[in-house]
């Protein structure tokens, strides 16, 4: 089945997929070490649980997910823990994230895990086993997979599954689905119980024949009613998620909607495939299919260790002498790395080795012609032209007014600008400039909150404090004038029922404290030098000069 | 012709009782313009602008007596903020009083003697502990406005500038080389 809608814009950039697509996947071989990022998933980074010089088992978890978005990091060998520190990541900035560094011992040794039959399984249950699986989007946004599986108070009716890899040179899922299509089904039948969704639409670009062959062969031997397997048109970015839920579906999901209150909710297929495999295998996110293609000997896929840093993975495709730098994830949105140290992570579907000759530096910019072409193959709508006038002048509540955040950051508008702008730049920067203002003015409102609170506090404690003084003196008096009134024992209330006897209890209490009071003396007072007298003397000043203070101060308040 | 005066005064006196209840009910509490002076101020409440606080400082500029460049906290933004809602032209910041890079205090414990005179300083109690306890600055509410340092009798609070993590890194403005024109 073709699909039956398109989406606005689009480019169409030389694919260079044939040049990876020539041998099965392979294993990459175990490299020196793992360094692995304990931020590898959006949301809150996981706690390092293991120490250093700690032996771990393969599948041993080793960073535990904190708070609810977040997810789980597992020993991808056996080995032992060499370092827990900052290390370069595969993040924009180039800065260091904490990581844990593994040398594996070789023995490639399981910790013990089986898998569950996912139809006796209560759903919260599996949902619990992929966070504590560490499986994430491995479509590249790794957002924590148990979150998306969820569908509380928005019915989903279709399950989308991405399989279209729209984006030049990558085709890691292209050879997962020709390999293992019927995992991929499977696991996605798990996902589509766990919404409760009534149908399937695995969406793939016309462009691999070979795997729409596979998925449909797969659908009709496993024998999966709820599943269907649509060819969409190669354009890129088709495999964005909004942009595949138009092709499948015809529903466009508008600015600041959740495609889930549409009915719709995406999956990655490897995310399915690994979905599969920690449900029915028990096995954690440990791997992951990675194109290593560019400036290599061999360009393919492999099945990549977390953690394997990018140097040692790229030598195995034959690593050539001019590479001088690697990018992680496709030309259009991939991440350029700092160093070729850092380890791979969930969301390095693949790994270009770039050459000058292969990515020429890009050409100066020339002004902005206003020529419309970015808007012409903009996705999602927008007027990039436009927003690229607003970032550019930090006129950046305009830009939000433009809905600069409903840009996906593809990389289309500036694949066509005739000016060579790197538009998507300025987009990031106006998009990170809006985050920061947005958390310094919440922090802001909450200083304000504490100190305002803070204030509120201190004149309460003041009032409490001037007006417990003002009470003690008051009692203090009373008490005084009573004793000079009535030496004797009270006598009973002349009102109180003689029957009463808690009225009369209360009376004989009230006597036994005023006697008690009277017959308390200060202690240590014999034998004083007339230096302490004189101490004391002042000190009884300064008291009565106190009380009268707080008296008088009390007084002008009752006033 | 007194009919037509009874009239008119009765729509006065009807009228002027509407407005009348209508000033007591729908009293504006505090200056407004005070309010939105303190939403641009940036609420560190440091008092680096000779005020005690951000509240007393918006209510300074409300009534014209003060500049509205004494913010170093706030940047040259928060200038051009305030000059854009007053009506007012952008002054640049005095000799000395340029803004620092944004910091958090901290507390040497080794040395903290547990006499919580930082804690009384502290203006948005972001500073925990208790006499003879010792004290520590909860990172996340300190707004780094430096007046916990000078109380200190043991001079162990130190400002810290808060570095550049992935957490909280910006992209940079694009810079780029324009070519020159042929």
């Amino acid at each position: 089945m073709k699909a039956a809608f398109k989406f606005h814009g689009g480019v169409h950039p030389p694919t260079h997929k044939t040049e990876s697509t020539g041998t099965p996947i392979a294993q990459a071989a175990l490299p020196s070490k793992l360094v692995i990022p304990l931020h590898q998933h959006v949301g809150a980074r996981a706690k390092p649980v293991v120490q250093v010089g700690e032996h771990v088992l393969k599948g041993q978890t080793i960073g535990q997910p904190e708070g609810r978005l977040s997810s789980t990091v597992h020993a991808p060998t056996s080995g032992t823990v060499s370092a827990i520190d900052l290390q370069l990541v595969a993040h924009h900035s180039g800065l260091p994230d904490l990581c844990i560094t593994l040398i594996p011992d070789g023995k490639d040794e399981w910790i013990a895990h089986s898998g569950v039959d996912y139809k006796q399984t209560p759903h919260t249950e599996l949902r619990h086993l992929l966070r504590q699986a560490g499986v994430v989007g491995l479509g590249g946004a790794v957002f924590p997979s148990d979150v998306k599986a969820y569908s509380n108070k928005h019915k989903i009716k279709t399950m989308v599954l991405n399989g279209a890899e729209c984006e030049p040179y990558i085709t890691c899922d292209d050879l997962l689905m020709r390999e293992r299509a019927s995992d991929i089904l499977r696991g996605a039948e798990v996902l589509r119980e766990l919404l409760y969704a009534e149908e399937v639409l695995i969406g793939i670009e016309d462009n691999k024949p070979e795997a729409i062959a596979a998925m449909r062969q797969a659908v009709i031997d496993d024998r999966h009613e709820h599943m269907q397997v649509i060819a969409v048109p190669t354009v890129y970015p088709s495999g964005g998620a909004k942009q595949l839920m138009r092709i499948l579906t015809g529903i466009e999901v508008a600015a600041g909607v959740r495609s889930t209150e549409k009915g719709l909710q995406c999956f990655n297929v490897a995310t399915a495939y690994s979905a599969w495999r920690a449900i029915a295998h028990g096995e954690p996110l440990l791997s992951r299919i990675v194109t290593v293609t560019g400036n290599v000997e061999c360009a393919q896929n492999f099945e990549v260790l977390l953690g394997t840093p990018v140097g040692e993975l790229v030598a195995q495709a034959g690593s050539r002498p001019d590479t001088d730098k690697y990018i992680m994830g496709g030309p259009m949105m991939g991440v350029q790395l700092p160093a070729a140290t850092v380890g791979i992570t969930k969301a390095a579907n693949c790994i270009i080795a770039s050459s000058p000759a292969l990515f020429p530096p890009p050409l100066p910019a020339l002004p902005c012609i206003r020529c419309t072409r970015c808007a012409e193959v903009c996705p999602a709508e927008l007027q990039p032209q436009d927003l690229y006038w607003f970032a550019k002048a930090n006129n950046f509540g305009k830009a939000q007014e433009f809905h600069l955040f409903d840009c996906i950051e593809c990389g289309a508008c500036a694949y066509v600008c005739p000016s060579h702008i790197p538009l998507v730049n300025y987009y990031r920067y106006a998009k990170s400039e809006i985050w920061a203002r947005e958390q310094e003015s919440q922090a802001a409102e909450v200083a304000r909150e504490r100190h305002e609170y803070r204030q509120f506090r201190i004149e309460r404690e003041k009032q409490e404090k001037a007006e417990k003084l003002a009470q003690k003196e008051k009692a203090a008096a009373v008490a005084k004038a009573e004793a000079a009134q009535t030496p004797v024992a009270t006598p009973l209330d002349p009102n109180a029922d003689p029957d009463d006897t808690m009225q009369l209890r209360i009376n004989a209490a009230l006597a036994r404290a005023k006697e008690q009071a009277a017959a308390a003396h200060p202690k240590n007072t014999e034998a004083l030098t007339p230096q302490q007298q004189a101490e004391i003397a002042e000190a009884d000043a300064r008291r009565a000069q106190a009380h009268e203070m707080a008296l008088s101060d009390a007084e002008r308040k009752n006033e | 012709m007194i009919a037509a005066l009874l009239v008119m005064i009765g729509i006065a006196v009807f009228l002027g009782a509407v407005l009348g209840f209508s000033a007591i009910k729908f009293k504006v509490q505090g200056n407004p313009l005070v309010d939105k002076i303190d939403a641009v101020l940036p609420q560190t409440q440091c008092g680096q602008c000779g005020y005690p606080g951000c509240k007393p400082y918006a209510e300074a500029i409300a009534k014209g007596e003060a500049e509205i460049n004494k913010c170093p906290p706030g940047g040259e933004e928060g200038i051009r903020k305030l000059a854009d809602l007053l009506g007012k032209e952008f002054i640049p910041f005095g000799e000395g009083a340029a803004p620092k890079a944004k910091s958090v205090a901290f507390i040497d414990e080794n040395i903290c003697i547990g006499c919580t005179l930082c804690i009384q300083a502290c203006p948005v109690d972001a500073i925990a502990g208790a006499a003879k306890q010792m004290h520590t600055i909860i990172a996340s509410e300190c707004t780094g406005c430096e007046l916990c340092i000078a109380p200190c009798p043991v001079d162990c609070i130190s400002m810290l500038p808060i570095g550049e993590d992935i957490t909280n890194w910006k992209w940079r403005y694009p810079v780029f080389p324009i070519r020159a024109t042929i």
